[in-house]
């Protein structure tokens, strides 16, 4: 095991923060939506995202990103394999992440929006400056908890050739037959960068103060 | 005679089947403390939501200084849903203090109070916040001004959430079960809150179960028992014997330290 094997899965641990946190972060966008329309009570707004939230939580990721890179090519959309991972990880997130936020709104307190209701805040004003923080803040471990399992999820996007962690372990590990350095390499580099977004979640939820009434 | 601070006629709200107030009549003068007492779920709760357009009255009117609050009768009878800023307007004369006090867990004590001085009232923030600090001296909290909800005593939560009521300015302050949440050991710094609002004129509408607060600063009384006002009027006589047996049977299973002076 050389400094240069290391420095090509490190190379590779790129890839894998790269396409997991922008896949948590769109995933985080599309959630927002998909929570408000589950929580709209109009079921031409609840229909689809729960059909939507059912499918993607339903059919394992591998599937999905097989679906996704196979079906658009056949539909007329060429995209970078990339595009196809970067798609299919974060409509899958977003369904989990929709999950969260849905019981995050639902459960902060009735009383704490009535309060904002009699000191005269309107909808609009009650949503943003009190429902979302809190709702932010109830979720804010779930939201820690998806970003690692995407983060170990990552290594499925090889399906669709691109190069993450765990593909650039596989192809070292058979090219050098080193393969116990290698995956213990490999699997040091997953810990580590998961480590530092639990510790950075577990920092930022105590900076954030308690969510408790 | 001046203008009653509330005045409800007919009152009626249902939930689905059930009849939660029936045809309550009731008027609050201006600058007293009114007690609301009843055994549980007799819809104690229940009308002084409707006080705050937290429940909207199933027929009934109730009126704020004379300005119909939610809906007012049409000349040809109908009843009528005003303007939601005529609403909004109505409703700003009132501040509600809740039995779970409800401060938002995300803002300290200073942000509660001067939350919707900011936003709704659209006062800079340091003018705002001048104010909010204002209100929390008046309640004992100065000192305490950039703790969280959570760093709080349910007794300095509860002052806090009289100030945060108390900064808008209202007419009219509505309380449910102000202490019903609080150790008994801390009842008493909100109990004498209450005391020097009152003492300051201002009117106030109280649930309660502190029959000696009731007893001894109320100018008015009024028992609900299943959704109906028994009758209402003045400590003196609601206590006066012979009492209703509804009453007097309520008096017992709550008899707590105030009451026993009564008895
Ligand atoms: N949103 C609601 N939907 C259906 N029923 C309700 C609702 N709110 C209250 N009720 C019913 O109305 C009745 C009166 O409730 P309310 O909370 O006003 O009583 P209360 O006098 O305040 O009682 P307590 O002393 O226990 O607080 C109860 O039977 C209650 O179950
Ligand atoms: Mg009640």
């Amino acid at each position: 095991m050389t400094i240069k094997l290391f420095t090509l899965l490190l190379q590779a641990a790129i890839s894998t923060l790269g396409i997991s946190l922008i896949s948590i972060a769109i995933g985080f966008v599309i959630a927002i939506i998909l929570s408000a329309a589950t929580l709209s009570h109009k079921s031409i707004y609840v229909v689809p995202a729960r059909l939507f939230i059912s499918f993607f939580r339903g059919v394992p990721l591998l599937v999905q990103l097989l679906l996704i890179y196979t079906l658009l090519p056949v539909i007329g959309i060429n995209v970078p394999s990339i595009v196809a991972a970067i798609v299919g990880m974060s409509l899958c997130t977003a369904a989990y992440q929709a999950e969260n936020l849905r019981g995050g709104f639902e459960s902060v307190p009735r009383g704490l929006i009535e309060a904002a209701e009699v000191t005269g805040l309107s909808p609009r004003q009650t949503f943003f400056r009190i429902r979302v923080p809190i709702a932010l803040r109830l979720t804010f471990p779930a939201l820690i908890n998806e970003a690692i399992m995407i983060l170990k999820s990552s290594s499925l996007v090889s399906v669709v050739g691109i190069i993450e962690i765990t593909k650039m372990a596989q192809d070292l590990a058979s090219s050098t037959y080193l393969p116990i350095p290698i995956f213990a390499s490999a699997a040091l580099i997953y810990l580590v960068i998961n480590s530092i977004v639990a510790l950075i979640g577990r920092f930022a939820e105590r900076s954030l103060g308690g969510a408790s009434t | 005679m001046s203008l009653p601070a509330i005045a409800i006629t007919k009152l009626v709200k249902r939930f689905g089947d059930s009849t939660v107030l029936q045809d309550i009549d009731l008027e609050i003068p201006e600058g007293k403390v009114s007690c609301l007492i009843g055994p549980s779920g007799s819809g104690k709760s229940t009308l002084l939501r409707c006080l705050a357009f937290l429940e909207e009255p199933t027929s009934g009117m109730i009126t704020i200084n004379g300005e119909a609050l939610g809906f007012f009768e049409a000349p040809n009878g109908k009843r009528e849903r005003l303007p939601p800023a005529q609403i909004r307007a109505v409703r700003a004369k009132t501040g509600m203090v809740f039995q779970q006090f409800n401060l938002w867990p995300h803002m300290t004590a200073l942000g509660n109070v001067s939350e919707a001085l900011k936003t709704v009232h659209k006062l800079p923030k340091g003018e705002a916040e001048a104010r909010a600090l204002a209100q929390l001296r008046k309640v004992g909290l100065e000192n305490r001004a950039n703790h969280y909800p959570s760093q709080l005593s349910g007794g300095q939560q509860q002052r806090v959430a009289i100030a945060r009521a108390l900064a808008l300015e209202p007419k009219i302050m509505l309380f449910d079960e102000p202490t019903s949440a609080l150790d008994p050991e801390l009842t008493g710094e909100v109990l004498n809150v209450m005391r020097d609002l009152a003492a300051e004129g201002m009117t106030m509408v109280v649930v309660t179960h502190e029959i000696g607060f009731a007893a001894t600063v109320a100018h008015q009384i009024s028992f609900l028992d299943h959704g109906r006002l028994l009758f209402s009027g003045p400590p003196s006589e609601i206590f006066a014997k012979p009492r209703h047996p509804r009453l007097d049977q309520f008096l017992d299973t709550y008899l707590d330290r105030g009451a026993s002076m009564l008895a």
